[in-house]
Parts: C-alpha cells; sequence; structure tokens
C-alpha cells in the first residue's frame, strides 16, 4: 500500500552503509552492527499462497503414490474434474450463487444492524442504556441455538437462514465497535472541545476515525461468522445451495463432490477476508503497525 | 518601549474573582482573584499538585464535572496547547492543524501557520512521522491559526528534550511578539518562565502566593546576571532551598 516503506534492507543484503559511515572513522573499531530487527521483516512475495500451495503438493504426491485411500481423500485431479464437471452441467453456479445471496443477505443486515447499534450505544446514555445489555444477552446464547425456535417462528426458508446469519454477524461488530466507540480517547474529546468543534464533526473527525480499527476487528470476525453460519444452516435444512449439494454427496458416498464443496467455501472466504484486509489496509493506512 | 505600563493600562482579557475547585472535597483552588491583561505574557509556576492544570482548565472551559465556584471572565476565541502534542494520528499534519477552522481559506492559513513554526512541506506527513519537537511546533500552529486572544499552554515543552526547549521558547516568543495574544504558560521550570514572561504567578496552596513582573527586555538569556535576582525570589516562593535548588 502507500505506507511508508521500511528502510531497513533485507538480511543478507549486500554490505551496507553502516549507520556513520559518512564520517572517516580513523579507528579499527568493530563496524557498527545493526540490531537484530524483533519486527518480523519485510514480507515474503505471495506468502499467503505458499502455505496452501505446499498442502496441495502433499496431496497430489500422496495420492499419485497411492498412499491415499481415494474413496475417503480423492486425488486433487478427481476433484478438479468433478469441479468442472458440475460447474459445466450448472449445479455448482446455481448452488453457489444461492448460498452467496444467503450469506450476502444475511451479512448486510447484520453488518448495518451491528454498526447502527453499536453507534446508537456508543453516542448517547440512553442508547447504551437500552441496547448494550440487550446486546450481551444476546451475545450469551449461542446462536446456532436460537436455530429451533427460529425454525419455529419463520419458517424454514430463506428469511431464517438470513436471519440467524444476520445475528451470527451481528454480534462481533456491534461488540467491537461498540468498544471502540466507547473507548475513545479522552484526551481527544478534550481536544475536539478546545477546538470548538460541533458535535456532529467531533464525530466526523474523531469518533469515526477512532473508531474505524475496532469496527475492523469486527468486521473480520462477522466475515468469518457468516461462512460459518451458512455452512451449518445449508447442511442441517436445505433444499438448495452448496451445503445441499454437500449433504447428498454425503448420502452417495461422493467425497470428491464434499471436497469441491469445501474449496468453494473455502475460496468464499479466502476472498473476502483478503477483501477486507485491502480495504482495511486502504482505511487504517495512517498506522504504521508490525505488519505494514 | 516600556511594555508592562502600556500593558497595565490595557482591559483584561481574563478575570478571574474568587475562582474555587475542589475535587472530592479537597479544596484545589481556594478562592483565586487575577486579571491577566490583554496581550500579556504570563508564566504560572508551582509545585505539582499544586493547581496549575486545574487553574488552567477552568479557564479553557474543559473542567465540566469539578466542583467549584466564583466568577470568571475569559475571550472568546481561545487555544490550547497541551504537554502531548495532541494531533489526531489519522490525519495529515496539515488536516491537524486545520481542525475546527471554518473559512474558505482556511488551508491557505493553515499552511501559513505552518511555515511559521518551520514545518512548511511536512503538511502531507502523518503525525506519527513527526519528531517530538516538530509535533509539538505542530499544535503550536494549530493553536495560532485561530487567532486566539488567549493561548494556555499547559506545559507544552515538558515532554522535549532541553535543546529543542530553548529552541521551542525562541519560537513561542517570536510569535508572541508577532500575534500578541494573551498568554498563560503553565510551567514547572523556573528558568522558562523567567526567560520568557513578562509576568510570573506562583501557584501555593490554592492561591497566587506570588506575583511578580520581570520588566527585563527580550531576548533574554539564561545566563543574564539579574535574572538571577527573579530566579531567587521564584525558588524562595516555590520553598525550594539552597542545597534543593
Ligand atoms: N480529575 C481529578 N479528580 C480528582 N482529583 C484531581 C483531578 N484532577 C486534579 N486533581 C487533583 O488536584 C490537584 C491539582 O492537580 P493539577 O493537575 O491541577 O496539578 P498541577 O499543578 O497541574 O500538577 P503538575 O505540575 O504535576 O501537572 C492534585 O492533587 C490532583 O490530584
Ligand atoms: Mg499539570
Amino acid at each position: 500500500m502507500s505506507t511508508t516503506s521500511t528502510t531497513t534492507p533485507v538480511a543478507g543484503a549486500a554490505p551496507d552503509p553502516a549507520p556513520g559511515a559518512a564520517d572517516p572513522a580513523p579507528t579499527r573499531e568493530r563496524p557498527v552492527r545493526r540490531r537484530r530487527r524483533l519486527s518480523p521483516g519485510r514480507r515474503l512475495p505471495a506468502a499467503r499462497l505458499a502455505g496452501p500451495v505446499l498442502l496441495v503438493a502433499v496431496w497430489a504426491v500422496a495420492s499419485a503414490a497411492g498412499r491415499l485411500d481415494p474413496a475417503a481423500i480423492p486425488a486433487p485431479w478427481t476433484v478438479f474434474r468433478t469441479g468442472v464437471h458440475l460447474w459445466t452441467d450448472g449445479t455448482l453456479p446455481s448452488d453457489v450463487l444461492t448460498s452467496l445471496e444467503r450469506a450476502a443477505y444475511g451479512f448486510a443486515i447484520g453488518l448495518t444492524a451491528g454498526v447502527v447499534l453499536a453507534v446508537a450505544s456508543g453516542l448517547t446514555r440512553t442508547g447504551e442504556a437500552l441496547i448494550d445489555g440487550t446486546v450481551q444477552l444476546n451475545r450469551a446464547v449461542p446462536t446456532l441455538g436460537l436455530i429451533p425456535l427460529f425454525i419455529l417462528w419463520l419458517g424454514i426458508g430463506e428469511t431464517f437462514k438470513i436471519a440467524i446469519i444476520a445475528i451470527v454477524v451481528y454480534v462481533p461488530i456491534y461488540l467491537n465497535t461498540h468498544a471502540a466507540l466507547s473507548g475513545i480517547d479522552q484526551r481527544y474529546v478534550e481536544l475536539a472541545e478546545v477546538q470548538g468543534l460541533s458535535r456532529w464533526a467531533f464525530i466526523r473527525r474523531i469518533v469515526i476515525p477512532g473508531a474505524l480499527p475496532g469496527f475492523f476487528v469486527g468486521l473480520r470476525l462477522g466475515v468469518t461468522g457468516s461462512w460459518l453460519g451458512l455452512v451449518v444452516l445449508e447442511q442441517i435444512n436445505a433444499t438448495s445451495g452448496l451445503g445441499y449439494m454437500m449433504f447428498q454427496a454425503q448420502n452417495y458416498g461422493r467425497t470428491d463432490i464434499i471436497l469441491v464443496g469445501l474449496v468453494v467455501y473455502g475460496i468464499f472466504g479466502l476472498l473476502s477476508d483478503s477483501a477486507v484486509r485491502l480495504i482495511e489496509r486502504r482505511v487504517l493506512s495512517w498506522r504504521r503497525t508490525l505488519s505494514s | 518601549m516600556a511594555p508592562h505600563t502600556e500593558q497595565l493600562s490595557r482591559p483584561a482579557a481574563v478575570r478571574l474573582s474568587g475562582l474555587t475547585r475542589s475535587f472530592e472535597g479537597r479544596t484545589v483552588l481556594d478562592g483565586i482573584d487575577l486579571d491577566l491583561p490583554a496581550g500579556q505574557f504570563t508564566a504560572l509556576l508551582g509545585h505539582s499538585g499544586s493547581g496549575k492544570s486545574t487553574l488552567l482548565r477552568a479557564i479553557a472551559g474543559l473542567d465540566h464535572e469539578v466542583a467549584g465556584s466564583g466568577g470568571l471572565t475569559a475571550p472568546e476565541r481561545v487555544s490550547v496547547v497541551f504537554q502531548d502534542s495532541r494531533l489526531l494520528p489519522w490525519m495529515r499534519v496539515l488536516d491537524n492543524v486545520l481542525l475546527g477552522l471554518p473559512g474558505k481559506d482556511a488551508a491557505d492559513r493553515g499552511r501559513a501557520a505552518l511555515a511559521e513554526v518551520g514545518l512548511a512541506g511536512r503538511e502531507r506527513a502523518w503525525p506519527g512521522e513527526l519528531s517530538g519537537g516538530e509535533a509539538q511546533r505542530a499544535a503550536l500552529a494549530r493553536s495560532l491559526v485561530r487567532e486566539p486572544e488567549l493561548l494556555l499552554a499547559d506545559e507544552p515543552f515538558g515532554a522535549l528534550d532541553a535543546l529543542t526547549r530553548i529552541r521551542m521558547h525562541a519560537l513561542l516568543r517570536e510569535l508572541w511578539e508577532r500575534h500578541r495574544p494573551s498568554v498563560l504558560l503553565v510551567t514547572h521550570d523556573v528558568d522558562e518562565a523567567i526567560v520568557l514572561a513578562d509576568r510570573v504567578l506562583v501557584l501555593d496552596r490554592g492561591r497566587i502566593g506570588l506575583d511578580l513582573t520581570i520588566d527585563r527586555p527580550h531576548p533574554r538569556s539564561y545566563r543574564e546576571p539579574l535574572l538571577g535576582e527573579y530566579r531567587e525570589r521564584l525558588l524562595a516562593a516555590l520553598g525550594v532551598t539552597e542545597d534543593h535548588a
């Protein structure tokens, strides 16, 4: 990103001019050694992909060597072929679309609810009194435990699935955003008063930017939560979607289809997490952290 | 010119009458009566915990939940410089300077203020990239760009190293001469007070224990022998004996 670059060269680079090399040191003292850096150093290129690629490689080698039972873990190419097949005959795209739609609706509703509730309860005392205790109570009940009740209330259709995903998403977003909003540095509040900011300007210039790091923590948990909710819901009771496809494959003993489903879930998760990371890096570019 | 007599004839920028503040029943400010004439550079000394910050915050109108009584008038436009620069880390330096500043030409004024404190060209830096002294200069620019009638500063140089502090003293005095706000500078550094201020107050047991006018020309040197006399009196008022000094 456009953050300031680290100036320390990669370890093992050509002997770099030690600090103070400009002035000719007549003494025969040991050249200044740079201290061992404690931050992990520069990112390896495409570092995030290295682990998964290695894993697939091991899997492929083991399959080719016949060390894996193909009924339990089919070879990568079998899975790939099944995936292509499912995609071209149209079942996979329609299932993926159904699942994505569920996740997107649930996520959007959960995100909105989480942010609105957090702002209402973080910025007003009335809101805090009404909302915070209620959400904390809600948090104490594991959301997936609400499934039977929600089925009775909302029927077994899409509404109930979206509702459950929304709840799974809103809780972490609310908790983290609220904590960030109410933990705003008192010194900045004082500064805002001194500078004569209006209430709105105070919220816009200080409260919101100050709470963004906390919000992003919640957002990432929310994204993960939405996939988790999706998987559970689709595998318990659905008549369409990725989970349903996998559930049926289980009945026919088709591990390859199950693996295709898992891979697609994995891609969803990876892509959405990367998207959030990217936005976070953009928005929080002022932060210089260990991972910058 | 005779700055002091001229200042005394001016109207008071700040007027405290019987100002009292207490925390949990413990009286920190005990009926302070004080006038700060417009355009005067005043320093406020006192032991740690004597209530300097409490007084400053009262004048700034920042003590919302503090029990107290007494009369207090202060100008409309007040700026405060804190001990920490208090720049918002998520805003670039120029945006920090412009915080809360209305007007179309605000950005130009902000740039001019940054140039005045020697930070021209750093407008787009993040506060995290500034050194301690630079950050404090940016904070100074932020307070000056509002053209305050009263500048309140609570140990603004307390966190800086000695060399930077001396340069900041010169800068502050220079800015004051150009803009002429009333200044109330809280410090625990007797020399800083003597070199910078035209009037030094010592806060002691909730009251102004000593009100000393320093009628010496500027710029003042730390080694100026005549200032030693003021130092003695201030140290005595602070209760510092020879062996501690
Ligand atoms: N918010 C507060 N609640 C309770 N007591 C406080 C509060 N603020 C200040 N005090 C007390 O009031 C007294 C004066 O504090 P103040 O901060 O004004 O001192 P000071 O002269 O600025 O000291 P220093 O030089 O260390 O900054 C201290 O005893 C302090 O403990
Ligand atoms: Mg103080």
